[in-house]
């Protein structure tokens, strides 16, 4: 559904991007990861036509954003991170807008626009004025905007920036259906986690540069088989610190924050850490639990980005 | 042409447009302006000659103020309604969404384009009651009024199209305004005294006016000497007698400004969009 060839964008010498090479299938879900300045709003621009690549190309449904950008435009739907709405304009007129401006009949947009309020939880806000809505309403309707002509891929810069908690867990609520109706859905966050519980793939981009790309498993798995484990004791704890110390696989120990517990890396198979938990109770230490902390998208977007210029 | 009238551009730009108090007050003053134009004009030279009546000479005299009078506020108020149409777009971040709709440049551009000059041709409309007195006076024919409008609508589509190309080339509407604004200056200034220095020289240096249709051109697309040979035909016979080139300034005027129209729309057309082919 999207392929992205060699993509180079530079700016005299600076490379806003470098060399993207990604291939999505059709109904994916892919979250693009990325510190502000790496690339991920470029991309999406030169997705939405607005932005000439300096060299590569990007095919969406097969057809060239540099040679077929008509068709192209047809095909997506875009929500840029910053936006800006028209004054004077309420909600229903917004869309009817933008509808007209798909080719879309007056009475296709009689029965479709009632639907994508009701879809993005905006029907009793019909006829408000779209200048006087929060910003998360803003957002919401854009998105709705961006699904008008019914777009086989949808293109979201950050659309859950600058929302409060509630207006994120919404548009989280309504990309899922979104997912459900087998849109292809290309989205970035610097809200991470976020990301790990709606995409089937992720990729982080940094410098211009895909640095990595494939299921968040498979992005995870990349830390080296590095797992960060919290243990609960009763006890003198200094004890527990020196007996994990002299572990070979064992690294990093530090007091947790938890009261009565330390946490450690540890870089062993699974048999070396049935060993270790065994070797720990024969050492009389009083263990309450022995967790593996779960490596969230942020740890592994750190340590991914670690080094890289 | 009900496609082209039917284009979601205009049909918002004139929604929104008449949703606002500024459309209304600008017509009100627009009209407040001319009438007292109109009814001072008639009240002084009524109580001046003492008669208490109001000649046909004078009421041409009013007309050709009225009509110039008109055209100032064209050409005033034309950059000011076109120069951000879309630089303001780009500035309230909405471009770049009206943009990947599959609306083509030029539907966008015309659609701008026709909202500024459906407003322009309202305000004019709005003023042919306060026109009308000229007829109630006499010393007009209803032919030239209707030539004279013909030309005012021809002045609009022209600075219009500059404007749209401005705003769509500069990025900041104040700057794409003074760039109308100047262009503008120069139609209406600046040709006027090029044509002067030109016809000066030419007199001075060979003694005898020597031909010169560059004095001639200057002239023809200076909108204040066309409305000049229009109000009182046959007034172009002293420009044909400084250049020596026997060509009616309206048909010079004509094709310079459907020129600038038509490449001024091109031009913008081009620059909305980034060239998606373009190797570099």
């Amino acid at each position: 559904m999207i392929e992205i060839k060699g993509l180079t964008k530079k700016y005299g010498s600076f490379y806003a991007l470098n060399d993207l090479n990604l291939t999505l299938e059709e109904g994916t879900v892919f979250g693009f990861v990325g510190a502000n300045g790496a690339g991920k709003s470029t991309t999406f621009s030169i997705l939405a036509t607005l932005l000439q690549p300096t060299s590569g190309d990007a095919f969406v449904n097969g057809k060239s954003v540099k040679t077929d950008a008509h068709e192209v435009r047809k095909q997506i739907g875009y929500m840029p991170d910053f936006f800006g709405v028209y004054d004077q304009l309420k909600a229903n007129e917004y869309l009817d807008f933008y509808g007209a401006s798909y080719g879309i009949s007056e009475k296709e947009r009689e029965v479709l626009i009632p639907q994508l309020l009701e879809l993005v939880n905006l029907s009793h806000k019909r006829y408000d004025y779209v200048d006087l809505l929060s910003r998360g309403m803003k957002q919401r309707l854009c998105l709705a905007r961006s699904l008008i002509h019914d777009p086989k891929v949808l293109i979201l810069d950050e659309p859950a920036s600058g929302l409060d908690p509630r207006a994120r867990v919404e548009m989280r609520d309504i990309l899922r259906q979104l997912k459900g109706m087998g849109k292809t859905i290309l989205i970035s966050s610097h809200i991470l986690p976020e990301l790990a519980e709606m995409c089937d793939e992720i990729g982080v981009i940094d410098g211009g540069k895909l640095i990595a790309h494939g299921s968040v498993a498979d992005i995870q798995a990349q830390l080296a088989g590095e797992k960060q484990i919290t243990v609960k004791l009763q006890g003198l704890l200094e004890n527990a610190v020196h007996f994990f110390e002299e572990d070979p696989f064992v690294s990093k120990v530090e007091l947790a924050t938890e009261k009565n517990a330390i946490t450690f890396t540890y870089r062993g198979t699974e048999e070396d850490q049935i060993n270790l938990l065994k070797k720990a109770l024969d050492h009389s230490l009083k263990i309450i639990s022995f967790t593996e902390t779960e490596t969230d998208l942020e740890d592994v977007f750190m340590e991914i980005t670690k080094g890289v210029k | 042409m009900k496609q082209l009238l039917a284009n979601p551009v205009l049909v918002k730009e004139i929604k929104l447009r008449f949703r606002s108090l500024k459309s209304f007050t600008g017509i009100l003053f627009y009209l407040i302006a001319m009438c007292i134009f109109v009814f001072g004009f008639i009240m002084l030279t009524t109580s001046f000659t003492g008669t208490g009546y109001f000649r046909p000479e004078e009421s041409f005299f009013m007309f050709a103020m009225l009509t110039y009078i008109q055209l100032g506020l064209i050409l005033f108020i034309t950059p000011g309604l076109t120069a951000g149409a879309i630089s303001s777009e780009r500035e309230k971040q909405t471009l770049n969404i009206l943009l990947t709709t599959s609306q083509t440049s030029f539907q966008i551009i015309f659609g701008k384009l026709t909202s500024s000059i459906a407003f322009l041709l309202l305000l004019v409309v709005a003023s042919l009651p306060i026109y009308s007195l000229v007829f109630l006076f006499g010393g007009v024919s209803p032919g030239q009024l209707g030539i004279i409008f013909l030309f005012f609508f021809l002045t609009m589509l022209a600075i219009g199209g500059i404007g749209i190309m401005y705003s769509t080339i500069i990025r900041k509407t104040i700057v794409a305004m003074i760039a109308t604004y100047g262009t503008m200056i120069f139609f209406t200034a600046v040709t006027g005294f090029i044509y002067l220095v030109i016809t000066g020289m030419n007199s001075m240096a060979a003694g005898t006016l020597a031909s010169s249709p560059i004095a001639h051109f200057f002239a023809s697309i200076n909108p204040v000497v066309l409305m000049l040979t229009l109000i009182s035909p046959g007034s172009d016979s002293f420009i044909t007698e400084a250049t020596k080139v026997d060509l009616p300034i309206w048909v010079g005027y004509t094709i310079f400004y459907t020129c600038i129209t038509v490449l001024s729309i091109i031009i913008a057309v081009k620059k909305l969009r980034v060239n998606m082919k373009r190797t570099r």
